[in-house]
């Protein structure tokens, strides 16, 4: 995908005839497709095996993590994970900056979520935060649906959410310069609105979806939401099959909670996308259920959804594996190993739905490694080549 | 006249005394102003108290007339001043008339202001400019699970807190650079302290046993941080009250999946508007629940969700339950406690029948027929109405 838009770019640029009527807006986008030709790093391969960086986190993350290297290994997945530990206690960022060297490196990364402990000092910057940034992973999609085998109050949800993942009300940017009266500083930027844009209605493109909703609050925030608004409508101009049309927070989420059927794909700022998110993944199971992914310009990192580290269930063996595996499993597909992500897919699903396997936050009795072991089983019996269980 | 007097006189002699005194955030907090200055009288006359009305745009005006028709059948003690605000107006006049009348008569009950896209950025909201001007600083929303109205979640019983005067909705913006917008969010000590109280407050005025502050204090650390502290202090004053606080993403999951797990939440401006609705997209939906805002001195009486409706206007389909129950708030502000449940039994007594209602619940009724409705139970029941 990234090929034939360079190449459409290309195009565009060395035709005279385009010249000087080039607006704004198509230069910038222009600028960015040009980028995106000439810095392509190629990918951490070599044999054929993938080196994949690993974060395992805190709470249930390197749990579920070993699971991962656990079924990945069982089913001969041509992938090499590169652990990286970062520490949440410590105050220096030298744990965080070796993995995002890492990630650099190797291009694609899976993580648990880092804890941000509130006790320390507020210089202590969010460690999942300043991942995201640094790498610029510029957008965070969500797919949530409703699986077949899991007892929800709706049903029928299909809503795919991209998420700006890097600027907003998280530039972790305050200052008290009178006591007692605190500012935050939310930014929203004309380049950064105009990328997310683009990246929506690229993917709803891509996977054949009808209708963008943006998500906002521009009635209050008018040059700030009002600026993305506008960035989302100039982008929606020139996607003539897809519908767009926008949508206050506050109304979203009470229609999420009656009619969720009604949305189809959503873009917003990244407040808002981590509110609308988690209500979306409230309404198709809980937050063992659904994965998550950030993508950058050159890099990718996958981690569950809703990013929980889920510290009262750590080390107890009753964490839903669900979410991080199929978070693997777009892994799989980001790298083009196609063949093994719906394999693993598959096996998962088919333990949801058929088997009815379910863990306590979905109101089973299952324990974390039963669900292992039964997808294990089923990747045996249906895959051609796997190692001795 | 003379005990007014002799108050005011031992109230500046413990002035003068009292300056070196600090004032703890433990308990609640002494009303500001000083005893020498009168509290306004209620804007009442001979029995009758007068209200403003302001009614909006949208179904704002159908509904405020149905709220007037009822009050003129029950023999409720209220005139209404009607003030009308029209959003297309640059000039502020309208807004001002509006919050000199209210501040005149105390009380309010309004429709929602809409507010213009696509006039400049300078053009504030005016429903905002009316709470900020007044200091309204707590909103009030109670979601009941209503009984006849059939939904997904059961047993909800959830007051939202929410803060209404500053945070997120500051207004204040700019952009220095081209293409990148910076927008403040506010977040001070003592309004934190002030909601955290009026929270803690009500929480025991209604026997509640506990209260959950809503925050992204991860992220936001210093405001969101503050928010947390303060509610914490207030905390400490209300032992018999449990405190817990719960992020704001993890809140709406749960409230999505387990609704019943809450009793009182407090927070900040933006997530009180994205928790109030959600919880009112779980009792029904946005034509059933009232909500209130009060200040220091004054108080407004609303629908919960402050939607316009505009695309449902005038056609007489929309929902009057929530108007009728905020003009029931509104009699329990103003004391006239009979009136207020009388409406409110016959409206929730209207609520358990299906064929009337409206087509946000699922059925065919519209909103004339529910008005007549109710009006029909009050006089079944009350004791004293005007005939039809």
């Amino acid at each position: 995908m990234a090929a034939h838009t360079a190449v459409m770019s290309m195009s565009k640029i060395l035709n005279p005839f385009w010249g000087g009527r080039l607006g704004h807006t198509v230069k910038v986008r222009l600028v960015i497709m040009y980028e995106m030709l000439i810095l392509q790093p190629p990918p951490a391969k070599y044999g054929g095996r993938h080196t994949v960086t690993l974060i395992p986190g805190d709470g249930i993350g390197p749990e579920l993590l070993n699971h991962v290297r656990e079924v990945f290994r069982f089913s001969c997945v041509p992938v090499d994970f590169e652990v990286v530990h970062v520490n949440s206690a410590l105050e220096s960022e030298d744990d965080i900056n070796d993995a995002i060297t890492a990630i650099r490196r190797n291009g694609v990364a899976l993580k648990g979520n880092i804890e941000t402990k509130h006790t320390m000092a507020p210089s202590v910057k969010s460690r999942n935060n300043l991942l995201r940034t640094s790498l610029d992973l510029y957008a965070n999609v969500m797919h949530c649906q409703s699986l077949p085998g899991v007892q929800t109050r709706h049903k029928n949800i299909d809503i795919m959410i991209i998420r700006e993942n890097t600027e907003g009300e998280y530039s972790s940017l305050e200052h008290e310069s009178v006591t007692g009266v605190v500012e935050s500083l939310k930014i929203i930027t004309r380049n950064n609105s105009l990328r997310i844009a683009d990246y929506a209605f690229r993917l709803a493109r891509e996977k054949g979806r009808k209708r963008v909703t943006a998500v906002h609050k521009a009635n209050i925030m008018k040059l700030g939401d009002g600026l993305f608004l506008q960035c989302c409508r100039e982008v929606a101009s020139d996607y003539p099959d897809i519908t767009f049309d926008s949508m206050i927070v506050d109304n979203t989420t009470m229609q999420l909670v009656s009619n969720p059927q009604q949305f189809d794909v959503m873009v917003m700022p990244n407040l808002y996308g981590n509110v609308v998110s988690n209500v979306c993944a409230g309404l198709v199971g809980g937050p063992g259920l659904v994965p998550g992914a950030n993508y950058g310009r050159d890099y990718a990192v996958f981690e569950t959804a809703t990013r929980n580290t889920g510290k009262s269930i750590a080390q107890r063996n009753i964490a839903n594996p669900t979410a991080m595996l199929l978070a693997s499993c777009m892994m799989l597909d980001h790298l083009k190993l196609y063949g093994y992500a719906s394999m693993i897919r598959n096996a998962i699903l088919t333990t949801m739905n058929e088997t009815r396997l379910h863990t306590a936050d979905i109101g089973g009795q299952g324990t974390t490694s039963d669900v292992v072991q039964s997808i294990m089983r089923i990747i045996q019996s249906k895959g051609p080549l796997i190692s001795e269980l | 006249m003379m005990a007014r007097s002799v108050c005011s006189l031992s109230g500046t002699l413990k002035l003068a005394l009292s300056n070196q005194l600090t004032r703890v955030y433990g308990a609640a907090p002494q009303r500001y102003k000083s005893t020498y200055i009168t509290i306004p009288p209620p804007a009442r006359y001979g029995g009758r108290h007068t209200v403003t009305l302001i009614p909006g745009d949208g179904i704002g005006p159908e509904l405020a007339n149905h709220v007037c028709e009822l009050f003129r059948f029950c023999c409720v003690p209220v005139d209404f001043e009607v003030v009308n605000v029209d959003s297309s107006m640059a000039s502020e006049d309208d807004i001002d008339n509006a919050i000199m009348a209210i501040r005149r008569n105390g009380v309010a009950l309004k429709g929602n202001i809409e507010t213009n896209h696509n006039l400049p950025p300078s053009y504030k909201s005016r429903n905002n400019l009316l709470r900020t001007t007044l200091d309204l600083y707590a909103n009030v929303m109670h979601c009941q699970s209503l009984p006849g109205v059939r939904t997904r979640h059961r047993n909800v019983d959830i007051v939202i807190i929410r803060e209404n005067t500053e945070g997120e909705y500051s207004s204040l913006e700019h952009e220095n650079v081209t293409g990148v917008v910076e927008c403040l969010k506010i977040i001070t000590k003592a309004k934190s302290l002030r909601i955290a109280d009026y929270a803690f407050r009500t929480a025991r005025a209604k026997g509640r046993r506990l209260v959950t502050a809503v925050h992204k204090a991860n992220i936001m650390k210093l405001g969101d941080g503050l928010f947390l502290e303060c509610c914490k202090e207030v905390a400490s004053g209300y032992p018999e009250i449990t405190f817990d606080s719960m992020i704001v993403d993890n809140t709406t999951m749960q409230l999505v999946c387990r609704p019943e797990q809450f009793d009182v939440m407090v927070m900040p401006n933006l997530y009180g508007n994205v928790v109030s609705n959600v919880c009112a997209g779980l009792v029904g939906g946005p034509g059933l629940v009232p909500g209130a805002n009060y200040g220091e001195d004054y108080a407004v009486f609303e629908t919960g969700t402050r939607n316009t409706g505009k695309s449902i206007a005038n056609s007489n389909t929309a929902n009057p339950t929530a108007m009728l129950l905020a003009s029931c708030l509104l009699l329990d502000h103003l004391k006239l406690h009979a009136y207020a449940s009388m409406i409110r039994r016959a409206v929730l007594s209207i609520l358990t029948e299906t064929q009337l209602h409206t087509a946000d619940l699922g059925g065919k009724g519209s909103t004339s027929e529910v008005v007549q409705s109710v009006m029909n139970a009050v006089q079944s029941t009350g004791p004293q109405t005007l005939s039809i």
